[in-house]
């Protein structure tokens, strides 16, 4: 499930498709900035975007998950490389790559509902982490499609809050199923 | 670097009120503003356009002695930004441009995004308050590192002493090489006040910028394949052959293939417009053989320039039928706004070099003489008469000077008309705001250029809107004896927006007339000449009087006809086949004219 092994970048509507840029950059001051600047003063899409540290300390490794034509893709691959900051972009969309989001999802409950959320959570390996007589909380780590389909199946029982990482993801060396 | 400098650096800088605690050596500690004068004599910097204030008054105090950097206090902060932009545009060399924190900085922020957009190496350093009040609203306090940084290549705010001279070292590295740019760099108080020792790195490398200024060997024989292959091959010339001193090696590429020069705005003077190869200037207010050549060419190679919307109008349809070579330094300026067959991303200069002994002279006779047909079919025309035209007047300053001028421009009609009716013959010779558009950018940028070109007359032209923009810069011309032409072409119009309202607005002439004051009464006032010509043949000896003025500013006002048009016009956005050549069978509508002196006036590039 976890597996991204598409070749061809997920489509949405007619010569758009999702990317997932991964990029390196100096941990400077403003770095991460220059970025969000970057994508709003050109009016770039942002799906999601994470930053955190790396092995290296003095520097950040950021995921972006954007959309757009070739030729915006192209560009936005560019104007990132173009940035003094920036040390590495790599365009994951056309290599096979290995992402994870996480997300932490309070959902109402009752006496009744419980048992079927626990199922919910069970069949998508995700784990209860907070529970109170009203609630519970659960965290599910998986693709951005794996978590979307929980939140989905979570949903009738009405979510009260949610937080979400957005996607992070490294090329995969590995070329078969692990995991 | 030169050899004075580097002992005069040795020399101690200490102030003359400071105590001399410790013998003067390379281990001493110093002041970050002692270390910032050091690093820019270190850099080289001969000259500094600023404006003193709070946060900046320790630095201040320690250029007081400094014999070796000229400070030029201007009136206004964005005067020092522009003079720093046409210091480094006549030069080649970085300007730069000191001012303070809030409002000090605040001022810059239309030059730096002129410098941006037009690629121009400058370094702007602005004060700042002390870093524990950063976001603390404090007196004279703004965010410039966040403000400037999307019309900026680099900036930095300096959060330590010890990191100020390589922080300088890198902002002049990353504003001059690669495509340009400016940079700046934002000074705290305290940072300035707080000590370290000196030691300005000779060399700087940084692992996350390497522009890449060598062509790739595959490119430059695909290019060589579709070059040998073409019957009707364009050069298109940006600004990016001035950057990279190019000029030698493109008068080689073009004479030795025998393939017509069409240049940018900001590609005049890089191929010079006597050679018959040479068609002017291509875009909305280009010739129309060059746009029509371009129309018609079946290949187009682009050269430092980034087919900005103003070139190409409708980018499907800019020369469609050809094949497109793209060189450029900036990987991001290509295929950006149009597609190209072989992009090579590479400086200028060496991506010639390279490419010269790898071509051949190609057979371009009927294509040359196609284009020399369409020179006298359609050159550049406009009605002279009694009342002064603005293409008489740059047309004259063209032949009193022989094209041996540096023309600095402001924005509107008289830019364009600089830009057709003079002959550039060397680079660096033609100097405007591009990109950016910014009136009131003449004065000032022609104010710096003057400090970097001493061998030519230094000509701003400006309109009577533009000129107001950034008047006050005259007293600082005046005061520092600054040899500026300074010509105002006053239609009391800002006649580039009178000419769209009238001719697609029907005529709705909304605020664009424009009450001036007597200029020459100005001059006056200012303590420099000033001279008048409201008729076509005072006009003639006007220019002549302010060439002969020699020991600082002169102003001379050309009151010309109110409405007149800019052609040959490719309305925006539009294509080739909406060209609008001059309406010779038009008589001019000019109110006072005496039809029967009127004469028409032809110039071809080339």
């Amino acid at each position: 499930m976890s597996v991204v092994s598409e070749k061809h970048p997920e489509m949405l509507d007619g010569q758009t498709h999702k990317h997932t840029i991964s990029l390196l950059v100096e941990n400077k001051f403003g770095a991460f900035n220059r970025i969000a600047g970057l994508f709003a003063a050109k009016a770039y899409n942002i799906d999601s975007l994470t930053v955190g540290p790396t092995e290296d300390d003095s520097v950040s490794r950021m995921t972006i998950v954007t959309r757009g034509d070739d030729g915006v893709i192209e560009q936005i691959i560019k104007q990132l490389n173009k940035l003094i900051d920036t040390l590495k972009v790599t365009d994951l969309t056309h290599e096979n790559f290995v992402e994870r989001d996480l997300a932490l999802i309070k959902v109402q409950t009752t006496t009744e509902s419980r048992s079927e959320i626990m199922q919910v959570v069970e069949i998508f390996r995700a784990k209860i982490i907070d529970i109170s007589s009203k609630t519970v909380t659960i965290e599910a780590v998986g693709s951005q499609q794996k978590i979307d389909a929980i939140i989905k199946m979570l949903k009738p029982f009405v979510i009260k809050e949610m937080a979400r990482t957005g996607r992070v993801a490294l090329k995969r060396e590995f070329q078969g199923e692990v995991d | 670097m030169n050899a004075a400098r580097i002992s005069f650096t040795n020399r101690d800088v200490t102030m003359p009120h400071q105590k001399e605690t410790s013998p003067p050596s390379q281990s001493r500690l110093m002041t970050g503003s002692e270390i910032f004068v050091r690093s820019l004599i270190a850099e080289g910097v001969e000259i500094v356009f600023g404006y003193p204030g709070g946060a900046v008054i320790g630095i201040y105090d320690a250029l007081h002695d400094i014999s070796d950097i000229k400070h030029i206090l201007t009136r206004h902060e964005q005067g020092a930004v522009h003079a720093a932009e046409g210091y480094a545009k006549a030069s080649g060399k970085p300007g730069v441009a000191l001012v303070t924190s809030g409002p000090g900085a605040t001022n810059t922020v239309t030059g730096i995004a002129d410098a941006y957009m037009d690629s121009v190496p400058i370094v702007v350093f602005t004060g700042q308050v002390p870093l524990k009040l950063i976001g603390n609203d404090a007196f004279q306090e703004a965010d410039i590192v966040g403000i400037t940084r999307p019309i900026t290549k680099h900036n930095y705010l300096v959060r330590d002493v010890n990191e100020l001279a390589t922080t300088i070292k890198e902002a002049f590295y990353v504003a001059t090489t690669g495509r340009p740019g400016p940079v700046l760099v934002d000074l705290p108080k305290d940072v300035m006040a707080s000590k370290a020792t000196f030691d300005y790195p000779k060399k700087i490398s940084m692992r996350s910028y390497n522009p890449h200024v060598e062509g790739h060997m595959k490119q430059l024989e695909k290019a060589i394949a579709l070059i040998a292959k073409s019957k009707r091959p364009v050069l298109y010339v940006g600004g990016g052959a001035i950057l990279s001193n190019a000029s030698d090696e493109l008068k080689e590429f073009a004479r030795k293939t025998r393939i017509p020069v069409t240049t940018t705005l900001h590609g005049l003077g890089s191929y010079p417009e006597n050679d018959e190869l040479s068609m002017g200037m291509l875009g909305m207010h280009g010739t129309w053989y060059s746009n029509t050549a371009v129309h018609y060419c079946d290949l187009l190679i682009a050269v430092g320039a980034r087919f900005d919307d103003r070139v190409t109008g409708k980018t499907e349809a800019f020369a469609a039928e050809a094949k497109k070579i793209h060189i450029d330094i900036d990987p991001s300026a290509i295929s950006k706004n149009v597609k190209v067959d072989v992009p090579i991303v590479g400086d200028m200069k060496k991506v010639l070099a390279k490419l010269i002994p790898m071509v051949e002279a190609l057979d371009t006779k009927d294509w040359l003489q196609t284009i020399k047909q369409w020179k006298s079919e359609h050159p550049l025309r406009y009605r002279n008469g009694k009342l002064i035209r603005m293409q008489h007047v740059i047309q004259k300053i063209g032949e009193i000077t022989k094209g041996n001028a540096v023309m600095v421009t402001d924005v509107g009609q008289h830019q364009m008309w600089a830009a057709q009716f003079f002959k550039y013959i060397h680079p660096r010779t033609h100097i405007t705001s591009g990109g950016l558009g910014t009136m009131g950018f003449s004065l000032p940028a022609a104010m710096g250029a003057a400090f970097a070109r001493k061998d030519l007359p230094i000509i701003s032209v400006s309109g009577d809107g533009g000129i107001q923009m950034n008047i006050q810069e005259i007293a600082t011309c005046v005061e520092n004896k600054v040899p500026v032409k300074i010509f105002i072409l006053n239609n009391g119009y800002l006649g580039m927006v009178r000419q769209w309202q009238e001719l697609f607005w029907r005529k709705r002439y909304s605020q664009v007339a424009m009450f001036s004051p007597d200029f020459v009464k100005l001059a006056d006032a200012y303590g420099c000449p000033g001279f008048r010509a409201s008729t076509t043949d005072e006009v003639e000896d006007v220019i002549k009087s302010a060439l002969a003025v020699k020991d600082g500013p002169v102003i001379a006002e050309f009151k010309v006809v109110q409405e007149d048009n800019v052609y040959p016009m490719i309305p925006a956005g539009q294509t080739w086949n909406e060209i609008i050549d001059f309406p010779e069978e038009e008589l001019s509508n000019v109110a006072g004219e005496d039809l029967e002196s009127e004469e028409l006036v032809t110039l071809t590039k080339g």
